[in-house]
């Protein structure tokens, strides 16, 4: 950029910003996609396809880390990988500005219902990637008796990346398939075993509920974890 | 508080008890204490005594004030068949090769003793994860609560009879009103606001319960355990040899892989009494300093991310020299994050071949290093605003660093000169020549320019390594020494081990019931002390010096949680 490199005879210093852009033919709205087009300046597209191909070109990632695996998720934001250049834009830190929820790591007791808050908190249309096997099955922690097993446990994904952890290319692969398949208009089956917020007061009777009714307001929103039951 | 100073007479350590040229005498402890012992027994690492329960404090006030162990490293608790047990690592931080061991046993029937947080700050914290996961209660403790676990759960799940099986119920209680704290009474306007567990100034998920009293910090509380995944249950289910090596990798998950492999390995190898050929020691040194440096740049560029939200600058730059060293670590051993490279006894395989173009891409990057180094001397530390926001915030005063037992870069910005790698030898690092970095100036400042120094010195290490290795005679590259197919360590054999890593003293204790896996597995973990400061750090202090100093401790959730 810098003007010293220049060979001193072949241009004045100062140009002005016109004369610099107005050099040969003013061609800024020649795009290549009107050359593609020939001479009629339209297209003919349905409006939802048009609105699918917006939505997966144009991807608001929250900024959301857990675990080791958002650690690599940094990596794919940041240089070299720079997911952004994929139209899966800059991280937001408010679920309220965010299109994509990726998970990046081992979910547990306590921190499951904050993040079904979080996720419930992402206006509609909204999408989940899940990252490494801890959001798979809860990975090299399966067995721990905090870890919740996989992220579907408690809400719906759309894209599984498997690898403890994935590496960043895999990271941005799984984002390019889910840009695929939303310009297409594919969505996923929900295959959610729920792990739902509930009020306190209308989980069903048993013995824990019983010996808990002291300690929880019956209006307290709980998560009930049945582990026996979980694969 | 209840604290007082260590050593109230500037006495000098000759006339600390049972202090001497060639180590500990235990003897002459046993003597101190008197009475108040009830039992004896060796570990590995050091002599235990056995104590009763009511007399925690007036023992550990002796050997910290009479015999100068201001350092208590870890507490372990267990279960066992006939009793329970709270175990207290005790060190110097003048000589952490000086050791002592308190057990405290107590009843199965009424798991109670004495609280120790009057001698040793840290020893809050510790006790509520001991109450939380094997279920001792402590009296005298300030706040005996759950802390990794949610305050709901049922039972002790480190405990012998525990059903992993059993249903819970978590609760998701709402923010408290601010405004409901805030007219308590007429005179107070006091507003709690929660920061965390989703927010992208805690690292991860770390829930902050803050009060503010205008724009300052009336009291903070660190609330932990959204990411406490059970890693102690992992290791304990698996076998020495080689089931248990991947784990340490997720503990300390910034790339400092090797590091914390290595203090699995230090302490298993103790315990089992494995040799570790030289040529390997060299290799996991460099390993091990690699992975520093990979540590240290993303604590770098993430402070840089929460003091000024540098996105675009400095925390790039830091990802970008990460990037290099991550590749030189993929090329040693065959991964970017979780290497799973150490073995006991050894390492899993050689440098890659050929060896002399991986020399090559390590000396290039170690020739680039030192204008790297400038370049965030010139754009972060040397920089006007980043000084404003953290000379003199987060003031952490030597002595009350001791007391929550903090380590690595944290004590070392409190000007306390304790690095295991040198104070408590082990690898290769006795052979080389590195210096201890130490500032003096205890604030967030202190901290950060310890860190981008130390790179320094890593890089010192590694250049060294990388001399050594290129010299070794071919026919000596013994990368791995012999080790039984099955590992069974003599039975109730007890180590506690720790090494130097990132973030500081990770420390492991492992006791042996003679089976191929650990009866007992326990972490001692240097971002769960290292937390536990921040209170000190930020009583007092704006929100945003609050966010600094957070910064500065460089804690990894999956570290403290565990
Ligand atoms: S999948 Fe592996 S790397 Fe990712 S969070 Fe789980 S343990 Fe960590």
């Amino acid at each position: 950029m810098s003007s010293q490199d220049r060979p001193a005879d072949s241009k004045p210093a100062v140009q002005s910003t016109q004369e610099s852009r107005m050099e040969g033919t003013d061609d800024r709205f020649n795009s290549k996609l009107r050359e593609a087009f020939g001479s009629s300046p339209f297209i003919l597209t349905k409006f939802d396809q048009f609105m699918n191909w917006v939505r997966g070109s144009s991807m608001f990632m929250l900024q959301f880390g857990i675990a080791c695996c958002s650690i690599e998720m940094m990596s794919t934001y940041a240089i070299k990988h720079d997911l952004d250049r994929f139209g899966s834009g800059v991280p937001r830190a408010s679920p309220r500005q965010a299109d994509v929820i990726i998970v990046p790591g081992t979910i547990v007791s306590k921190f499951a219902p904050r993040m079904k808050r979080v996720y419930d908190q992402m206006p509609e249309p909204k999408f989940v990637v899940s990252m490494g096997s801890c959001t798979i099955s809860g990975g090299p922690f399966q067995q721990g008796y905090n870890v919740v097993k996989g992220a579907e446990e408690v809400i719906p994904c759309d894209i599984h990346v498997p690898g403890c952890p994935p590496r960043p290319e895999a990271l941005i692969y799984g984002v390019a398939k889910l840009q695929e398949r939303i310009a297409n208009g594919e969505s996923s089956p929900v295959t959610v075993k729920p792990y739902e917020l509930e009020q306190f007061g209308d989980l069903e009777r048993d013995e824990l509920v019983d010996h808990l009714a002291e300690d929880i307001d019956q209006e307290t929103l709980v998560m009930r974890y049945n582990w026996a039951d979980s694969s | 508080m209840s604290l007082e100073d260590p050593r109230d007479t500037e006495e000098g350590r000759q006339e600390l008890v049972g202090a001497t040229e060639e180590g500990v005498d235990y003897d002459a402890l046993e003597d101190l204490l008197g009475e108040h012992v009830t039992g004896r027994e060796s570990h590995v690492n050091a002599e235990a005594f056995v104590i009763r329960p009511d007399e925690v404090q007036a023992v550990l006030f002796a050997l910290r004030d009479q015999a100068g162990f201001d350092h208590l490293s870890n507490l372990s608790a267990q279960e066992q068949e006939d009793r329970y047990e709270s175990i207290y690592h005790l060190k110097k931080y003048d000589d952490p090769t000086q050791e002592v061991t308190v057990v405290v046993p107590t009843s199965k029937r009424d798991p109670r003793s004495q609280s120790a947080e009057p001698v040793y700050r840290t020893a809050d914290w510790h006790e509520r994860e001991a109450y939380d996961l094997i279920g001792i209660e402590y009296d005298d403790h300030p706040d005996l609560r759950r802390i990794l676990l949610p305050e709901t759960w049922q039972g002790h799940p480190m405990g012998l009879d525990y059903d992993k099986d059993q249903p819970q119920v978590v609760s998701f209680e709402n923010h408290a009103n601010p405004l409901e704290e805030d007219h308590q009474d007429a005179e107070s306007d006091t507003m709690f606001i929660n920061i965390g567990p989703h927010h992208p100034a805690t690292h991860g998920v770390l829930h902050l319960k803050t009060v503010l009293d205008g724009e300052q910090i009336a009291d903070v509380e660190p609330d932990i355990g959204y990411l406490h995944r059970c890693e102690e249950q992992m290791a304990q289910q698996g076998k020495y040899k080689k089931e248990i090596m991947p784990y340490p990798d997720r503990w300390d998950y910034s790339s400092a892989g090797i590091l914390n492999e290595w203090s699995y390995a230090r302490a298993a190898e103790d315990l089992a009494d494995l040799e570790v050929p030289e040529y390997a020691q060299v290799i996991r040194t460099m390993g091990a300093e690699l992975s520093r440096m990979a540590g240290h740049m993303l604590a770098v560029g993430t402070f840089a991310l929460d003091v000024y939200g540098d996105f675009t600058a400095i925390f790039q730059y830091a990802f970008r020299d990460r990037e290099k060293i991550l590749n030189l670590l993929e090329d040693l051993t065959g991964q970017r994050l979780m290497f799973n490279y150490l073995r006991l006894g050894g390492v899993a395989w050689d440098l890659p071949e050929p060896r002399e173009e991986y020399f090559e891409k390590l000396r290039d990057f170690l020739d680039e290093l030192p204008q790297t180094v400038e370049e965030y001397h010139n754009l972060l530390s040397s920089n006007e605003i980043f000084q404003i926001r953290c000379v003199d915030t987060g003031v952490l005063e030597p002595d009350v660093a001791k007391s929550y037992g903090a380590t690595g870069p944290v004590a070392r910005g409190s000007g306390i000169d304790y690095d295991l790698r040198r104070d408590d030898p082990y690898g290769y690092y006795p052979e080389l020549d590195w210096d201890v970095i130490t500032e003096d100036g205890c604030d967030n400042y202190a901290r950060v320019l310890v860190r981008l120094q130390e790179v320094e010195q890593s890089a010192r290490i590694i250049e060294q390594c990388v001399d050594l290795l290129a010299e070794w005679p071919e026919e000596d590259r013994e990368i791995q020494s012999n080790v039984p197919r099955t590992l069974r360590p003599e039975e109730d054999a007890e180590i506690y081990r720790a090494v130097e890593a990132a973030k500081g003293e990770l420390g492991i204790y492992i006791r042996s019931d003679g089976t191929d896996s650990p009866a007992r597995f326990k972490i001692r973990s240097p971002c769960f002390s290292n937390l536990q400061t921040l209170p000190e750090l930020s009583e007092g202090e704006y929100v945003p010096d609050m966010v600094a100093s957070l910064g500065s401790l460089d804690i990894i959730l999956g570290e403290v949680d565990r």
